[in-house]
């Protein structure tokens, strides 16, 4: 649960939430999708949003890039209240948004090309983060000649490339298979410990959240609230076979479990 | 939400069933130039053959007409006519097409604007603008003006409605991506919404093209008797049905000619993916 929200201002700024969600409601016509949502994203963490579908997770995470106007309320990143896009955030699209006529190189690098920065420079920046997502030899093709896992990482190479603080992830690995869906779970979690961002990630599913994350925001149906905050008691130090069998993983997820079942009836 | 089809490469065409026509489907897929000749050669004997029944006395055989073609190339009257033919054409066409451009973004990205003028080419490219062609002849005399409008006249419905309509479809994903990543609006519209609509919009340039052959030489044969409109008449009143035949032949070529230099200037500048397979 959320502890210390009054002292929450006091604290000294690396220990403050990164994103401060501050009473956001947004209505779509007659359709209420998000009631009165606080929330604060601990600065550094990976946060999960877990909920039944349709409950306002895209919603919120738009709002929070400012890609979308709440209705009323206030998003602040490091005490900032946002407006719109800004470079301290980057997005990573669920239907991965990659420009079809560029190459792995030009969509990488998009992010800094549109910042004004020079061609070699961004290439250089742009090949790091291409090999840190695995597609090194692939700078010159099309997204039309990668699989979708491999377009989705196009999609987290260019939101890492643009070195912004807090990264926002719809739900990137929806359209991979089980197998590289675990990798890709592995390679997440070692960029989150080598890259030192606030992560905030969209997923269905309670088993890759409790695998990912420090912290899981449970939403409820719409109108979406927060109905339960879980801190999984994971030791991530241990190979990944053996958190999956982790006693602390398991009970985790079955407590997500019971709590989002009286949802699907 | 956007399904990833926009990524997605064109899909492969089917082949026939089993033995020989397997490897003639083949062929043909894998070199469209080979399936094309086939059958431009195919029409060309279908010519011949009709010529030599014959038809009509003022039908002329496919050989006939060809060696009135080479005469004329080497006589160097197709490439004077061509000269003042293509002139009023290019120009006509790059008006429509930096106009139509420019108007389809502005349509496109503003509801004012689309109210104001969407409805004044729809309109347009309904009505039979070849009837209003003689028209021009009084306001602008004749010569390179009245060629000019004729083609405009033409293209540029086509074009403008074709600019508009790829504008207003630009993929909404990608949009929302330039924008997350703090694109401004001219970079949204150089980056994004070009690249994205060029292959509608240089559909509607490709359109506007042969609608303007249309209207050059509908402007030739009407209004100016000067370039290929001329020629064409010029052989008629004299009964050189072969030469005429060559002068009519001669247009789709050249217009066939000018539409693949478009695909080719298009595919590589904007869409370079196309490409390859
Ligand atoms: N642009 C929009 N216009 C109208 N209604 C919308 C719009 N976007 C979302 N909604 C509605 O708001 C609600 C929340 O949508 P949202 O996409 O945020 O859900 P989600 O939690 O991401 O769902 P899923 O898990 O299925 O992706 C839905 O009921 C949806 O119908
Ligand atoms: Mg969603």
């Amino acid at each position: 649960m959320t502890s210390s929200t009054a002292s929450i201002h006091a604290l000294p700024r690396a220990e403050s939430a990164a994103v401060e969600v501050r009473s956001i409601c947004k209505n779509y016509k007659e359709v209420e999708a998000l009631r009165s949502i606080d929330l604060d994203f601990p600065r550094g963490k990976l946060t999960t949003l877990l909920g039944p579908s349709g409950c306002g997770k895209t919603t919120l995470l738009k709002i929070i890039a400012g890609l979308v106007e709440p209705t009323s309320g206030e998003v602040r990143v490091n005490g900032k209240p946002v407006t719109g896009p800004g470079p301290e955030r980057a997005f990573v699209f669920q239907d991965f948004a990659l420009m079809p006529w560029a190459t792995v190189m030009r969509n990488v690098a998009f992010g800094l090309e549109l910042k004004g920065m020079g061609k070699a420079e961004r290439q250089s920046i742009a090949r790091h983060y291409i090999a840190e997502v695995g597609l090194t030899g692939f700078e010159d093709k099309y997204p039309h000649e990668l699989s979708g896992g491999m377009r989705q990482r196009v999609g987290l190479a260019r939101a890492f490339a643009v070195n912004a603080e807090v990264l926002l992830l719809d739900e990137p690995f929806s359209a991979v298979d089980e197998q590289n869906r675990r990798k890709f779970q592995e390679d997440l979690l070692r960029l989150v410990e080598k890259e030192r961002k606030t992560f905030i990630f969209v997923t269905h599913s309670i088993e890759e959240a409790v695998y990912v994350s420090d912290r899981i925001v449970l939403l409820s149906r719409r109108p979406s609230r927060v109905s339960q905050i879980i801190e999984p008691k994971v030791d991530r130090t241990a190979s990944p076979d053996a958190i999956r069998r982790d006693q602390g993983y398991l009970d985790t997820v079955e407590e997500i479990w019971q709590g989002l079942k009286h949802y699907v009836d | 939400m956007m399904a990833s089809s926009q990524v997605n490469g064109p899909a492969r065409a089917v082949h026939s069933p089993a033995g020989w026509g397997l490897s003639l489907g083949r062929l043909f897929t894998q070199h469209p130039i080979a399936s094309r000749l086939v059958s431009l050669g195919l029409f060309f004997l279908i010519w011949e053959i009709a010529g030599r029944v014959p038809i009509s006395y003022a039908f002329p055989t496919f050989l006939e007409t060809l060696s009135a073609f080479v005469t004329m190339l080497f006589d160097g009257s197709l490439f004077a006519a061509y000269g003042s033919t293509l002139q009023p054409l290019i120009i006509g066409i790059a008006i429509s097409g930096a106009v139509g451009v420019a108007l389809g973004i502005v349509m496109g990205l503003s509801r004012t604007a689309e109210w104001l003028v969407a409805p004044l080419f729809i309109v347009l490219q309904s009505a039979p603008m070849a009837a209003l062609i003689p028209l021009i002849t009084f306001v602008y005399g004749i010569g390179l003006a009245a060629k000019t409008l004729a083609v405009i006249m033409l293209a540029l419905p086509v074009v403008v409605l074709n600019g508009y309509k790829a504008v207003r479809n630009a993929n909404p994903s990608l949009v929302a991506m330039c924008y997350s990543f703090q694109g401004t609006k001219l970079q949204q519209i150089a980056k994004i919404i070009i690249p994205d609509a060029s292959p509608v919009i240089f559909a509607g340039l490709r359109l506007g093209l042969a609608a303007g052959f249309i209207g050059v030489i509908l402007a030739e044969l009407l209004i100016t008797p000067t370039g290929i409109g001329d020629l064409i008449t010029y052989h008629r009143s004299v009964a050189n049905y072969a030469e005429m035949y060559a002068a009519v032949v001669s247009i789709i070529l050249v217009s066939t000619l000018t539409l693949a230099a478009l695909e080719a200037f298009e595919v590589r500048v904007l869409r370079p993916e196309k490409r390859r397979g």
